[in-house]
């Protein structure tokens, strides 16, 4: 079970995931060892599944993010897995995500340019399989990403 | 910037695990450690590694629900874009707002407790927000994130 200490920690954690022990320790008044030894128990259970480093695609040089928004075949019976099977096999593609509503899958692209989106648009997307419409949101800016939930 | 196969491999391995140490990194990828530590400072200072982030069990958390908003906004101009992004920006159970080009102005990243937490932080967050037009909901079943082009 998760109580309050640990969402005390994952709070201070989640919004700084470098923090050295010592430093989290501090703000969350808690002592060093209690902090090692929660901290390794999120871990264990899987609450706490991974810490990941970020990257800034723009910095090396892809400048281009397109969410896709796709519409499938849904009398094929395995028509999501077929279509996120070969997603996976496309490199560009940074996040596959299924919805219930409207769309019904969505995946994030990564280009170079716009020649380059178009390149990986026709050769590799479009030739998705189960693919009924897709349309297609520029990323123009990122006004918030904050990678945290109000614990 | 120019990376190489080296530099791709160790991205590889600290996008899925940013806790390992050079020393780990290193015999990993048989290299030596200060080599790793050198090429590692090299990708923060090129700012290719921008930071760290926690990959959490939101369900185990207590948030049950995440939902993409599509927006639409129903005014238009510069004032009133500052004005939304400031508010929208503001709300603690949205995570993430990206301004697109197409069927939409703004996506947003919702996360709630359940379904009805959802419906209170779209009827009085939301939906309340400044210049706000149409809005689309749809439901996140499943993700993943993918190592991208490297």
């Amino acid at each position: 079970m998760i109580d309050d200490i640990d969402r005390r920690i994952l709070r201070h954690l989640q919004s700084a995931p470098e923090m050295p022990m010592a430093e989290l320790a501090e703000v969350t008044r808690l002592a060093q060892a209690t902090c090692y030894k929660r901290v390794d128990k999120l871990r264990e259970e899987g609450v706490l599944k991974a810490t990941r480093s970020v990257i800034n695609w723009r910095v090396l040089g892809f400048t281009v993010e397109v969410s896709l928004r796709v519409t499938l075949d849904k009398t094929q019976a395995r028509a999501f897995d077929e279509v996120m099977a070969a997603a996976r096999e496309i490199p560009e593609v940074i996040e596959i995500q299924t919805f219930l509503g409207r769309v019904d899958l969505r995946l994030q692209v990564l280009a170079r340019d716009m020649a380059h989106y178009q390149e990986v648009y026709r050769a590799q997307i479009l030739a998705l399989p189960h693919i009924t419409d897709i349309e297609a949101l520029m990323q123009v800016a990122t006004i918030k990403d904050a990678q945290t939930v109000p614990i | 910037m120019e990376i190489d196969e080296t530099d791709r491999a160790i991205l590889l391995a600290l996008q899925a695990d940013a806790t390992q140490s050079a020393a780990m990194l290193a015999r990993r990828l048989e290299l030596s450690q200060p080599a790793v530590w050198r090429r590692v400072k090299r990708l923060k200072d090129a700012g290719v590694i921008a930071g760290q982030a926690l990959e959490l069990d939101l369900a185990r958390l207590g948030f049950g629900v995440t939902v993409f908003l599509g927006v639409k906004l129903a005014t238009k101009g510069r004032v009133s874009l500052d004005d939304f992004e400031r508010a929208v920006s503001a709300i603690p159970e949205v995570q993430a707002v990206h301004h697109v080009l197409g069927l939409y102005d703004y996506r947003l990243r919702v996360v709630a407790r359940d379904i009805a937490d959802f419906e209170r932080v779209l009827r009085r967050r939301v939906m309340t927000l400044p210049g706000i037009g149409n809005v689309e909901a749809n439901v996140l079943l499943s993700e993943e994130r993918r190592p991208g082009p490297i």
